[in-house]
């Protein structure tokens, strides 16, 4: 069972009131109808399934509703921050 | 904890396992944690014969079942991951494509991974062709894989059945079994007074919260001894002159000039090969970013448990996705428990706490009978999962790099098929038309094999 701090709601609620919702930070293809192959199938597809330090999408669905990005260490399982949708990811140690 | 308990229990069963097949001084020679190569391959066959000559000599005289080598400094061919579908395919490229100067590298111990921590369920009723031919092809092989190995695999074609709770799972149910037909695999529709008779410990109450409206089966499904499974096709691939290297870890990929793969670097030294076959599961990725490659890969921890031992009550697997739950029993009598997949990624082999709860309430509704089991042990293994369910057995953009994963959470089924066709992707450098549609290429064209539905873990 994961601690997540909503950056929203600014509280730290067990990981059931969450819904895990993937990798973050994927930008997808600016102009899609000059995309090619290659690059609709790295956005829809490629994961970095990072071991160590990992940025991922979680949304609040038993609170606010919103989505967040979470840095987890995908060894450890522990957080290292939380924090809103279309901030940068911060750095941490 | 959950690492140490499981292979403690490992070594229980070992014990157990070879005091069944006297194997007595095996079973000493695990004790004291050695398996010191003596360079020797093992020719003893097993058969009534030589039981009875060692029980005659009180088993001093059975040798080790496989070789513990020295890496040497180059092969022909080297398979990462020394689980059981990395064994498979060193097996099926010794016998089958004669390369015998080959090498299984694997980080931790033989078969300790996925192969060591799931549930052991063998069916092959997946919904579409590309998916019936290899799950039927590995199902064919199971049949003849004890009398192939020489060694006891304990396949039990016990029979599978598909719990359905609602309207929606029995049509989509009955749209497999209608797929599996046509494609000559067996499956087949029982209602409920049936599946209970089938399995009489089922709850078929139709007050519970999730009624049983019906089954999918598949008597030909079954279980095997996963153990059995690795320590066979290593015993079998070292008889033949494949080199199984534990303590392994692959920290590097080296490529030449060209771009193709020219060896290894590991833990016990560089190791030069123009053949790299990779079947590292969870760990899929990591190795791939080595070459540079990256995947349409994602690890999940999925978790299992089992109870204490109870005499014979289980006569089949039941499963059901809907609910989270499936279960069987084993020969120690067991009952081995799978849970659902954990919902973020990780690599910790453990898993959520509540996700085992929630699996043991579905138990506890569906065999009432068993809800004062105390359970023995929990753990958690990683499973490399792709976009579509279905497991990539493909070449690389790579020269030279070849790549068997993506078997999610139901990859021990696979093992002889499997390893079979990877076998010849590596040997030969093309696929063979059983993993042709399985390709790596198919996140670009889009031919994806759709199986979320026939995986049976919900994801």
């Amino acid at each position: 069972m994961l601690l997540i701090r909503c950056p929203y709601c600014e509280m730290e609620r067990p990981d059931v009131e969450f819904k895990y919702a993937g990798e973050a930070h994927l930008v997808r293809p600016p102009n899609p109808a000059a995309a090619s192959d290659e690059e609709w199938g790295a956005f829809l597809y490629l994961r970095a399934n990072d071991k160590g330090l990992h940025a991922e999408r979680w949304r609040h669905t038993s609170g606010c509703g919103r989505y967040f990005n979470c840095l987890r260490d995908t060894v450890s399982d522990k957080i290292s921050a939380t924090y809103k949708a279309g901030e940068a990811r911060p750095r941490v140690a | 904890m959950t690492r140490v308990g499981r292979s403690l229990n490992n070594y229980g069963e070992r014990l157990a396992f070879a005091a069944v097949y006297g194997l007595d001084k095996g079973a000493a020679a695990w004790r004291h944690g050695g398996r010191a190569s003596t360079g020797s391959l093992p020719a003893l066959k097993f058969s009534f014969a030589s039981l009875a000559r060692q029980a005659l000599k009180g088993h001093t005289g059975w040798p080790e079942q496989w070789r513990s080598p020295e890496p040497k400094r180059a092969y022909d061919a080297v398979i990462v991951g020394a689980g059981g579908h990395g064994l498979a395919t060193a097996y099926y490229m010794a016998k089958e494509h004669g390369m015998r100067n080959i090498a299984v590298l694997e980080k931790g111990w033989l078969g300790g991974g996925n192969t060591g921590r799931n549930t052991t369920i063998i069916r092959s009723n997946y919904l579409w062709e590309p998916s019936e031919a290899i799950y039927g092809h590995a199902h064919k092989l199971w049949h003849g894989l004890s009398q192939e190995l020489n060694y006891n695999v304990m396949f039990s074609p016990r029979g599978v059945m598909l719990i359905a709770h609602s309207h929606h799972d029995e049509q989509s149910f009955k749209r497999h079994i209608y797929a599996n037909r046509l494609a000559g695999a067996q499956n087949e529709w029982v209602t409920p007074e049936q599946a209970k008779e089938f399995c009489p410990l089922l709850n078929i109450d139709p007050s519970i919260r999730y009624p049983i409206v019906g089954a999918a089966l598949q008597r030909s499904g079954g279980t095997a001894r996963h153990d059995a499974v690795a320590w066979g096709y290593a015993r079998a691939a070292s008889t033949l002159g494949v080199d199984i290297v534990e303590n392994c870890e692959v920290k590097g990929i080296h490529r030449d000039s060209t771009g193709a793969v020219s060896g290894l670097e590991t833990t016990r030294g560089p190791i030069a090969a123009r053949r790299i076959g990779v079947a590292a599961a969870g760990a899929t990725s990591i190795v791939m970013a080595m070459a540079g490659v990256r995947m349409p890969l994602e690890s999940f921890p999925l978790q299992a448990l089992v109870s204490e031992p109870l005499k014979p009550v289980m006569p089949c697997v039941v499963m059901s996705n809907t609910i989270h739950a499936y279960m069987s029993q084993s020969d120690k009598g067991e009952l081995v428990i799978g849970a659902g997949m954990d919902a973020y990624t990780s690599y910790s082999q453990t898993g959520g706490l509540h996700i085992a709860t929630q699996t043991l309430e579905a138990i506890c509704e569906m065999f009432p009978t068993l809800s004062r089991l105390r359970m023995m042990r929990n753990w958690g293994g990683i499973v490399d999962v792709t976009p579509d369910r279905s497991p990539i057995i493909s070449r690389t953009p790579v020269e030279g790099l070849f790549v068997n994963c993506g078997w999610g959470t139901g990859g021990f089924k696979a093992t002889p098929g499997s390893g079979h066709v990877f076998a010849h992707q590596v040997a030969t450098g093309e696929p063979h038309l059983i993993n042709a549609p399985f390709s790596l290429d198919r996140f670009r064209t889009g031919g994806l094999i759709n199986e979320a539905a026939a995986a049976a873990v919900a994801h």
